[in-house]
């Protein structure tokens, strides 16, 4: 037995004891995956048989809507909204369990950890204070938080910065994965469609394959690539499109970067320097800085947007994979915490599925039908 | 590291418990609302965190919880073995074909930008290094640009062939035919990868099952990004209901993720979480062990990834040459450097400590963090030292320093700082050998229920001078 096993065995207490363990777990795997099973899918449908049944018999599409954002979240919004009525028509404004049924909900229905517990605490503050006893009132304290935190996370800086007289720079980070190549390749597109001069900047010079895929799309949209060989300086690969882009006299020059999680911190001082060689050749450069976010990550978007503005000063989200069956219901919590307001939406997989975002239509796209009812 | 978060509030609220002797009723409820609220902003999902907090609270109500005189402690003991229970108990091992039945077939699958593609480089590097395989990737996603060019160039870094078609062709005859290939070339593994998909989007959901009845894989993988909120079990769900998927393979678990999903997806596929992807490079992946990381979760430290992650990048024959060294006080900066060298290929520092119990609860511990610019910096420094000063560093006179940090262009402050720094670890490293090594493993023994593991439980402030020696030698390496 070497070293380290010694050490190993210090802290199992034995040494010898566990292989015949794994063996025999493997043998009674199976025995105890049945009893798991039942016992996970027994629990919840016995306290909400409908709703289960509800979500799962729900079509994806029934028709081509017109409006991205009400084919999207047509879906969430029916079951959401029967299912918040059902739960209201029990109203026990001193029950706990009430409460934490409606918390279960509004988390289940990707409202956010932090905006969930900002309108239970909200109802039970009401519910004590005004005495309420009706499901009316309920209602009513529930939709008003609603509207008025999207107000909140409504400010008025929304609209995407372009500079009218000359080059506009676009850098797009974010985390590995989120789809920044993919949203620049769109963004490209559609500045090309307007007729004007586009240059890509290959900044993720890390991951392989990515300048790959970034000069496939600049041949497939039409625009110019500049980039270096992997693992090249990604700050020497900023500085050349931006004079490549001055000197050509583009209109809009998108720098791609490498995805890295936000809590590395080398890789953040990357993206720093990154940011510095912008600025030093063009003074209010980057125009925007826009942090693309899946929209199918839970809580930890919210350290995402905060690390990523504490570094690059983040300008605005790109909301992406919106057309899966997350809503993205984070960025509430992003909105009203940091004041980042979402740019752009991704709703699908071709070039013209990037649309600008609609705070109002993303809120009424949530909670129409229950703010209609309660006027 | 993931899990910070969350064994942050699960550690809040044992706080008060901690303290107690005897637990009423009242004082479990109490800790389960604060329980259910750290899970549910983890993003575990809501119906897994309502059976889990109803199973732990109903098993704290036992008599031997409520009329013991450390209750407070067995409530702990109670959310470790639930949290244990609820990411599948113990590790499961990989599937392989039986001997002489032809290659072992993966698939990989998942939704768009979860790591598929490096996820499929990490277990071809993973097996071959641990299994003694012989693996060959497979590059089946022809929609993404350039998929076929990153999996190339993983399969050339790590010098395992990747057998591609073009985009042209379709998913299934590229598996196909890349599965004759691996007949051909004697390959005993083939890893298949495909392209993203959401998981409702019928069309693509049907050619993943094409693939699947095409090649017969021994394990269909879903690969899930260890940041997904709520949505995770919805994916799960689907890949699991049409493909029957075989097990789950967690990515991007170094970031500083809740890890909720890790959490809910076992539980409600009933599937195994196999591995974990935890950095950047293609060998930073490893196996999961539920019970490891329910301890993790809980503050307790990981100490068994700790040992095997060092047992990987440490020759045990100099390891023990090393100690001699230091029992004898022969501790040269040869030996310094290369220390730093292995510790570094442990992974991040900030998360070795972090493995160590109760090393997470030192205050300021969360803050910790280290630049590998600063540990180059040290290198540097090292190197500029002549052979006759590495090994004897009393030969360092002023004027050998300013030569030094000239050569490595670093302050001279910063050569002082950094042989004061080395003395010190030295005279340190003398004492604590020439002690008792024996004791060591008096310490750390018993697991959990060792000193150290109660340490972690307590979170005793008294102990807090022992944690601190400790601290200021793994800063310095």
């Amino acid at each position: 037995m070497g070293l380290f096993d010694k050490i190993k065995s210090a802290f199992t207490g034995t040494e010898k004891k566990e292989e015949p363990e794994v063996s025999k777990v493997s043998e009674l795997s199976e025995d105890s995956d049945v009893s798991e099973v039942a016992d996970v899918t027994d629990v919840p449908e016995v306290s909400e048989p409908t709703v289960a049944k509800e979500l799962t018999s729900e079509p994806i599409s029934d028709k081509p809507l017109a409006d991205p954002y009400e084919k999207g979240l047509k879906k969430s919004r029916v079951s959401f909204t029967r299912r918040l009525n059902e739960l209201l028509a029990n109203f026990r404004y001193e029950d706990e369990e009430f409460f934490e049924e409606l918390e279960d909900l509004l988390i289940e229905s990707d409202v956010g950890f932090e905006a969930t517990m900002y309108i239970a605490d909200t109802l039970r503050y009401e519910a004590k204070v005004q005495n309420m006893r009706s499901m009316k009132d309920a209602q009513r304290v529930i939709v008003k938080t609603m509207v008025d935190m999207y107000g909140e996370t409504n400010p008025d800086h929304h609209v995407f910065n372009e500079n009218k007289d000359g080059l506009t720079v676009v850098l797009f980070v974010g985390v590995n994965g989120v789809g920044k190549t993919t949203t620049i390749a769109k963004m490209a597109h559609q500045y090309i469609e307007k007729g004007q001069k586009v240059v890509l900047a290959a900044g993720d010079t890390f991951r392989a394959g990515a300048i790959e895929q970034l000069r496939i799309w600049g041949d497939r949209v039409g625009a110019e690539v500049v980039s270096t060989k992997q693992g090249g300086d990604p700050a020497a690969v900023v500085f050349d499109s931006i004079e490549m882009a001055k000197q050509s006299g583009a209109d809009i020059l998108l720098i791609d970067t490498a995805g890295r999680l936000q809590n590395k911190k080398n890789l953040m001082n990357e993206l720093q320097k990154m940011k510095r060689v912008i600025s030093r050749e063009i003074p209010d450069a980057p125009h925007e800085t826009l942090l693309v976010l899946d929209a199918t990550t839970g809580q930890n978007a919210l350290n995402q947007a905060k690390i990523f503005k504490e570094t690059t000063d983040v300008t605005g989200i790109v909301l992406t994979k919106m057309d899966g069956t997350a809503k993205g219901g984070i960025v509430l919590a992003i909105g009203k915490e940091l004041g980042i307001p979402v740019k752009f939406v991704g709703l699908g997989e071709t070039m013209n599925d990037l649309h600008p975002f609609d705070t109002e239509k993303f809120a009424s796209g949530l909670f129409k039908e229950l703010i209609a009812q309660t006027n | 590291m993931a899990f910070e978060g969350l064994t942050g509030r699960l550690q809040d609220a044992f706080s008060g418990l901690r303290k107690k002797g005897k637990v009423t009723e009242a004082d479990v409820k109490d800790v389960m609302r604060e329980v259910r609220l750290a899970l549910l902003e983890a993003d575990v999902n809501y119906k897994v965190v309502r059976d889990f907090v109803k199973t732990v609270r109903e098993k704290s109500m036992g008599e031997e919880v409520l009329g013991s005189l450390n209750g407070g402690q067995q409530v702990v003991k109670i959310v470790n073995d639930e949290l244990t229970a609820l990411m599948g108990s113990e590790q499961e091992k990989i599937i392989f074909a039986e001997p002489g039945q032809g290659p072992t077939v993966y698939m990989m699958t998942g939704l768009q930008g979860a790591g598929k593609t490096t996820t499929a480089g990490k277990l071809a590097n993973y097996l071959r290094k641990h299994e003694n395989k012989k693996p060959m990737m497979v590059a089946a996603d022809i929609y993404r640009p350039a998929a076929i060019d990153q999996l190339q160039t993983i399969g050339r870094d790590l010098d395992i062939p990747v057998f591609s078609m073009g985009d042209q062709v379709s998913p299934v005859e590229i598996a196909t035919k890349g599965i004759e290939e691996a007949k051909a070339q004697n390959r005993d593994v083939v890893i298949i990868d495909t392209a993203g998909r959401l998981h409702i989007d019928e069309k693509l959901m049907h050619e993943l099952e094409d693939v699947k009845s095409a090649v017969n894989p021994h394990e269909i993988f879903l690969v899930v990004d260890a940041m997904t909120g709520q949505d995770a079990v919805n994916v799960a769900d689907s890949f699991n209901e049409q493909l029957n998927i075989t097990s789950v393979i967690l990515t991007k678990l170094d970031g500083d993720t809740r890890g909720g999903a890790a959490l809910s997806i076992r539980a409600v596929t009933n599937k195994p979480i196999k591995f974990t992807g935890t950095g950047e490079k293609l060998d930073a992946f490893e196996p999961f062990y539920p019970d490891r990381m329910a301890n993790r979760i809980l503050g307790m430290g990981d100490i068994l990834t700790l040992i095997e992650r060092a047992q990987q990048e440490v020759d045990e024959d100099r390891a023990e040459e090393m100690a001699k060294k230091m029992r004898e006080n022969r501790y040269d900066f040869n030996d310094f450097i290369e220390q730093m060298d292995q510790m570094q290929n442990m992974g991040p520092l900030e998360d070795i400590i972090k493995m160590i119990p109760g090393m997470n609860q030192m205050p300021g511990a969360d803050k910790l963090e280290v630049d590998p610019k600063d540990m180059a910096h040290m290198k540097a420094i090292v190197m500029s030292m002549t052979t006759e000063e590495r090994e004897n560093p009393e030969l360092l006179s002023q004027k050998r320093r300013r030569r030094i940090a000239k050569g490595s262009a670093r302050d001279i402050a910063e050569v002082h700082k950094l042989i004061k720094q080395f003395k010190q670890s030295k005279d340190m490293m003398g004492k604590m050998s020439k002690g008792n090594m024996g004791g060591l493993d008096k310490m750390f023994g018993g697991g959990v229920k060792g000193k150290l593991g109660k340490m972690a439980m307590n979170g005793a402030s008294k102990s807090n001078n022992t944690h601190k020696k400790k601290k200021k030698i793994r800063r310095k390496k």
